[in-house]
């Protein structure tokens, strides 16, 4: 941990931007396949009611990192999603505005109770990666380690539960356990990214470079491999964007997203007419 | 008779229903390891609600369900076992996995937690990939195959774990004629030349009866188990009982039918 005291406030930015852009992705790639990318807005906005009850509690306890709040409802929230889910079967996506709107009208109830300054909000809610602290970077590492471990662990089993739970559930998988992981996962990564991109931005790093690695992968692997690659793009170009060109990091590094995945659009658009021509002329 | 081999199934008065009306009336089923059971019954009559008993996806109301003689509740080996669900087809069909992907899925309960795919485990997905003749298909995006390939690709992901009971919900649904024969021919040798026991839900009672050993008719209760032989003979009556509406009747049958399901343990001893 000694490296990580050392840093500075950029390279501390940096560093928590890298292991967002690798992290988010992989999450992303697992919620694409189960169509419920979707998830991340939801418990996004849990998050912030989490972080709105930790600032409070900081008005008591200045120790307190609300970071750790926004965690604990992260994953308070996730759970009841997945809750409601089966409650709602048929209409699974159902339980996404349930947990939004709640999450987000105890967050105003909350924010008028507290007594915080704009920029403190500004900063959770679109990110701020120069107020990212050593405490901070420490608990996106553990926790992005953990994560990813996690994830490699259970690799198998999270494919095989995302393509067809029945035969997932034939096999011997305890597909009721696994799910409950990757819930905890998801509230992991979506409180982790808070700091770096913000509230309203998390879901970007999750959906952009999945929809990109859709566009050109075979398989599931590929979209992981790919999805990591654009999010790392993603963050460098917004980083390196929002440093020279004076700009809110959090809005650069999803606009960057944006044009990456506008890119892959225009490539595959590419690769299509190119594959049409090989065709024809071999039919010709 | 051998009392040393025990059943590979064995139900004993079960009962289910998803909500107060019951869906399966006290089945009662033993299937000897080695032989290859056709199950048969019109919409509705419970054979997809009956599978997923034995898979332990649901749970009894009533009865016992026995799995290489251990109560569904408590077995483990699911390697054991390989499952084609009649909505096998109805999957994401955009989901970016290719065939190799999708067959090496039915490796993973095998292969265990925390452990990956060796060589090995990737050469078995290649050979149930040959048996079901896909092998060049290996690198293929699942969705981009036809409908009958792609019922084939699943029927390999049951077959890679090299189960010794393998149960098929209506597998050759969308498949055509020609694929529909190779694959009895196939599960036939699977039956006789590697002993896997075989469980059939199928509607196709003509192609059936050449292939199956057994024949077990299901509405709501089990109306026939026996072998293809007497099956056959006694079929007009069969049929007329199950999809009948004369209750009377099917009691009548369901008498004859169930109580004499052991005698053709002769038969699996000699495919052994
Ligand atoms: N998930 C469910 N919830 C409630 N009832 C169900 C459910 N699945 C099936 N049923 C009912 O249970 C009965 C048996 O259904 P099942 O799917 O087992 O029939 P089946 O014999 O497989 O029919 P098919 O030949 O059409 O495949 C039907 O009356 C059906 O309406
Ligand atoms: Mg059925």
């Amino acid at each position: 941990m000694d490296i990580i005291l050392n840093l500075s406030f950029l390279e501390r930015g940096i560093a928590a931007g890298l292991l967002i852009g690798f992290i988010s992705p992989v999450i992303g790639a697992f919620l694409l396949v189960r169509r419920m990318t979707i998830i991340s807005e939801g418990l996004s906005h849990v998050t912030l009611t989490g972080i709105t009850a930790g600032v409070l509690v900081t008005q008591v306890a200045p120790w307190f990192n609300p970071l750790y709040a926004g965690f604990l409802f992260s994953l308070g929230g996730s759970l009841l999603i997945e809750k409601l889910r089966q409650v709602y079967r048929h209409f699974e996506e159902l339980a996404i505005p349930i947990i939004l709107s709640g999450g987000v009208g105890v967050s105003a109830l909350l924010i008028s109770l507290a007594d915080t300054g704009y920029t403190e909000w500004y900063a959770y809610l679109f990110g701020s990666i120069i107020t990212v602290t050593t405490a901070d970077l420490g608990f996106i590492f553990l926790t992005g380690a953990a994560a990813l471990i996690v994830i490699l662990l259970f690799y198998k089993e999270l494919v095989s539960i995302s393509f067809d739970p029945e035969f997932a559930s034939s096999s011997g998988i305890g597909v009721k356990k696994i799910n409950f992981l990757f819930s905890v996962l998801t509230a992991l990564v979506i409180s982790m990214s808070m700091k770096v991109v913000g509230i309203l931005l998390v879901g970007a790093l999750i959906a952009l470079p999945t929809a990109a690695a859709i566009l050109f992968a075979k398989s599931f692997r590929q979209v992981l491999i790919l999805g990591i690659l654009f999010g790392e793009a993603a963050v460098v170009g917004g980083i390196t964007a929002s440093y020279y060109l004076n700009i809110a990091t959090g809005g650069a590094i999803v606009v960057m997203g944006v044009l990456l995945l506008a890119a892959a659009f225009f490539v595959k658009k590419l690769q299509n007419l190119w594959n049409r021509s090989e065709r024809k002329e071999h039919a010709a | 008779m051998s009392a040393d081999r025990e059943a590979v199934l064995e139900l004993q008065g079960v009962q289910f229903g998803y909500s107060s009306r019951p869906v399966l009336e006290d089945i009662q089923l033993s299937v000897a390891p080695g032989s290859f059971l056709g199950l048969v019954g019109p919409n509705g009559s419970g054979k997809s609600t009956l599978m997923k008993l034995l898979l332990g996806l649901l749970e009894a109301d009533e009865g016992t369900i026995k799995l290489f003689g251990t109560p569904v509740q408590s077995f483990r080996d699911w390697n054991r076992i390989g499952f084609v669900s009649q909505k096998a087809g109805s999957f994401n069909s955009g989901f970016p996995a290719t065939v190799f992907e999708v067959v090496s899925m039915g490796l993973y309960g095998k292969i265990g937690l925390f452990r990956f795919m060796k060589k090995k485990h990737k050469n078995r997905v290649m050979e149930a990939l040959r048996l079901v003749g896909l092998e060049e298909y290996s690198g293929r995006q699942i969705g981009m195959l036809s409908g009958g390939q792609q019922q084939r690709v699943f029927i390999a992901r049951a077959l890679v774990s090299e189960p010794e009971l393998l149960i098929l919900d209506e597998p050759t649904v969308g498949v055509d004629a020609d694929s529909v024969r190779n694959f009895y021919e196939l599960l036939k040798e699977l039956n006789r030349n590697k002993g896997i026991t075989l469980l059939l839900v199928t509607h196709d009672i003509g192609a059936m009866s050449d292939y199956v050993t057994d024949v077990a008719c299901l509405n709501k209760c089990l109306h026939f188990h026996g072998a293809t032989g007497e099956f056959i003979s006694n079929k007009d009556e069969m049929m007329r009982a199950m999809y009948g509406h004369d209750v009377s009747v099917i009691e009548h049958n369901h008498d004859h039918g169930h109580h004499d399901h052991h005698h053709d343990h002769d038969r699996s001893e000699a495919v052994k």
